[in-house]
């Protein structure tokens, strides 16, 4: 019944999270937190038969581009998006991108303290093809002929 | 080409009482796509703790959510008592143990309610509710709260439970528990009932673990996964078996949660026979400083709370990671295929808690 | 009979609660508190409500939403906010995405206190609004008479 959490650095998190993947560990949860003008993100996961849990954290700087997880966990991705909506933390390659509009709130990354958030420089899309979810292209791409 | 269209689901909806909003997108009558988003009950309570110290937002903590909200209130304080290395009088844990299982009951038999709603059959919700009542007015004859306890404190809690009270929460249980025998008949084998619920929306084991899903749900897919077994509270020195189910569909987590009632009754029982004599609180010094991963077994699966002091009165952030948003992904993954007319009844399978999910 | 005042019906909206007060006021139609027993009844469909029960505090993205509800009810109509976040903001008021109490959307006639608001509450401020509902119906009829034929000379009868 382990419950520890190991700083890593961000180039190695992929690393790790594929060794967890490979040993059957679930994806418990995925957080942000602001302290001393740096990200923490935690990445954290559980071994439902030993009970272990295990997180992974990464210090990194306002500004840095943290690679999606969402191909080896395919939830992922509501975690990551609430973290780039809530903190402005940039992710890429996310499988599914809600383009900010998971939190559907008009505040912009309400968590970061207020004096940071002019610093937070918005990469340009880094949504990978067909990550934006069909319903919020709109109706209206949807072909004539197959309305009527 | 099949006609496509998008129709948004919620947020006011006649079968939920609370706002979800989906958008889903449909091949006539099939979804094949699900898009959720927050926002219609996001208050930003996790904002507040710049705003509260760490003892007033156990108050705070407690509303992330009004069904399960002892759970959370437990989960709070113990994060801090885990940096500050508190360590709770035995008796405390003993009645947040009973706490939090009066609250499953209560939670357990809203969502059977809830679910006997979905698919039409009215008797069998106003049946379910009002069993609930008698476990509500437990809740109140020992907390003077009926659904927001507020018995918690970092440290220990704030009430005791006398020996009468114990006698007439225990005389409850024998209701309860001889009252959910017909109803447990009725949702498991019940025609109609079973038209709705067997073999809709169904999860493998594979797919719900990889999707990271937990409680009920997860359990009714086959994964052996309760917090419970973590042994905090007093749960280290109770008899707590996983309840499974393998088929995982609609009628199986009817079947986990009904016997999760059973399962808690016992577990009442357990720990008003072992409770022991002592104090309920410790006085608590000083300030947070350092940070704690705490998981605790709520109704709808597995809560994670993450506190981080900085050794100040207010504490630098708060996150907790309530079941439903675990449960999302497998949400989404059981609409899709599913017909339109089953997506209200397939939201309420999940015990869905919105004001959790979007905190 | 053309006495809507007997049966006026009730619709839920909960903004952004914490729930305690949605399973309070469902509690309040289920056996033990029953205010079914004055002629309510819950509907899912603002066009048909008669008393709007809102509960929990109005951010900006439900705003909308309430305010929608609210002109989609026909006149007469009585809001009634229970809990306290309903009322002010509550326990929430200092966080970002919280406006403040519903009557910063809509007007508010009858606040119920609580947090969770307790049922008796619920049922006291429920009758309280039927009561009012009664006064603005009676109002509405001596200004623009209704005419009883039209209502039943409709479809079905």
């Amino acid at each position: 019944m382990k419950n520890e959490i190991i700083v890593i650095e961000l180039a190695d998190l992929l690393e790790n999270v594929l060794v967890l993947k490979t040993k059957g560990w679930r994806l418990s949860q995925i957080c942000a937190a602001f302290r001393d003008g740096h990200y923490e993100l935690s990445y954290s996961f559980a071994d439902d038969e030993t009970l272990d849990y295990e997180t992974l954290r990464i210090n990194c700087p306002i500004n840095s581009v943290v690679p999606s997880i969402s191909e080896f966990y395919s939830a992922a991705d509501f975690y990551e998006n609430e973290m780039k909506e809530l903190f402005g933390v940039e992710v890429k390659m996310m499988k599914r991108d809600y383009h900010r509009r998971l939190y559907r709130i008009k505040a912009e990354m309400p968590f970061l303290p207020e004096e940071e958030r002019a610093k937070v420089v918005r990469q340009p899309d880094t949504a990978i093809p067909g990550a934006i979810p069909e319903a919020m292209k709109g109706v209206s791409e949807v072909p004539k002929e197959d309305t009527e | 080409m099949a006609k496509r269209s998008v129709v948004p689901f919620g947020p006011q909806h006649p079968v939920l009482p609370e706002p979800i909003h989906l958008d889903l997108v449909l091949e006539d009558e099939t979804v094949i796509d699900v898009v959720p988003s927050i926002g219609f009950v996001h208050r930003g309570l996790e904002s507040l703790v710049k705003t509260k110290d760490y003892n007033e937002f156990e108050y705070v903590a407690e509303r992330v959510c009004g069904i399960c909200s002892f759970g959370h209130g437990n989960g709070y304080a113990e994060a801090v008592e885990k940096i500050m290395g508190i360590e709770v009088p035995r008796r405390a844990k003993y009645l947040r143990t009973i706490w939090l299982e009066m609250n499953r009951i209560h939670s357990h038999l809203l969502w059977c309610g809830l679910m006997a709603d979905a698919f039409g059959f009215e008797n069998l919700f106003y049946q379910c509710w009002r069993i609930r009542e008698k476990i509500l007015d437990m809740a109140e004859l020992t907390t003077g709260g009926r659904v927001i306890y507020s018995t918690n404190m970092v440290g220990g809690v704030r009430r005791d439970i006398t020996p009468e009270m114990g006698r007439a929460i225990l005389s409850t249980l024998d209701f309860i528990e001889k009252e959910l025998v017909p109803i447990r008949r009725t949702f498991l084998s019940d025609y109609s009932v079973q038209e709705r619920t067997r073999g809709v929306g169904v999860l493998t084991k594979e797919q719900a673990h990889d999707l990271g899903c937990c409680g009920p749900f997860a359990r009714a897919s086959g994964i052996n996964c309760d917090m419970r077994l973590l042994g905090y509270d007093a749960y280290g020195e109770l008899e707590v078996e996983p309840i499974t189910a393998t088929e995982g569909d609609n009628y199986a987590r009817c079947k986990v949660r009904l016997d999760e009632l059973f399962q808690s009754i016992s577990l009442l029982r357990q720990a008003l026979e072992k409770i022991p004599e002592g104090d309920i609180s410790v006085p608590v010094k000083g300030n947070p400083d350092g940070d704690a991963f705490v998981r605790l077994e709520q109704p709808r699966g597995e809560a994670v709370y993450y506190v981080e002091g900085v050794g100040d009165k207010f504490i630098n952030r708060f996150r907790v990671r309530t079941p439903t948003f675990a449960n999302l992904a497998g949400l989404c993954e059981t609409i899709k295929g599913a017909k339109y007319a089953d997506v209200p009844l397939l939201i309420v399978t999940i015990d869905p808690c919105i004001s959790c999910t979007e905190r | 009979m053309a006495d809507i005042t007997r049966s006026p019906w009730l619709l839920h909206y909960d903004a952004s609660s914490c729930n305690g007060c949605d399973i309070e006021v469902l509690a309040c139609l289920t056996p033990v508190f029953d205010v079914e027993r004055f002629g309510i009844v819950n509907t899912g469909d603002p066009m048909q409500a008669d008393i709007f029960l809102i509960t929990g505090a109005v951010n900006a993205q439900n705003a909308p939403v309430v305010k929608q509800i609210y002109d989609q009810m026909s006149d007469p109509k009585v809001v009634v906010a229970v809990g306290v976040c309903a009322c002010t903001g509550g326990v929430f008021k200092e966080a970002y995405n919280v406006m403040g109490g519903a009557d910063k959307v809509i007007p508010v006639d009858i606040y119920v206190p609580g947090c969770a608001a307790r049922p008796q509450s619920i049922i006291d401020g429920v009758v309280a609004a039927v009561g009012l509902f009664k006064e603005r119906y009676m109002q509405l009829k001596n200004k623009q008479p209704l005419s009883v034929g039209h209502l039943e000379g409709g479809e079905g009868s």
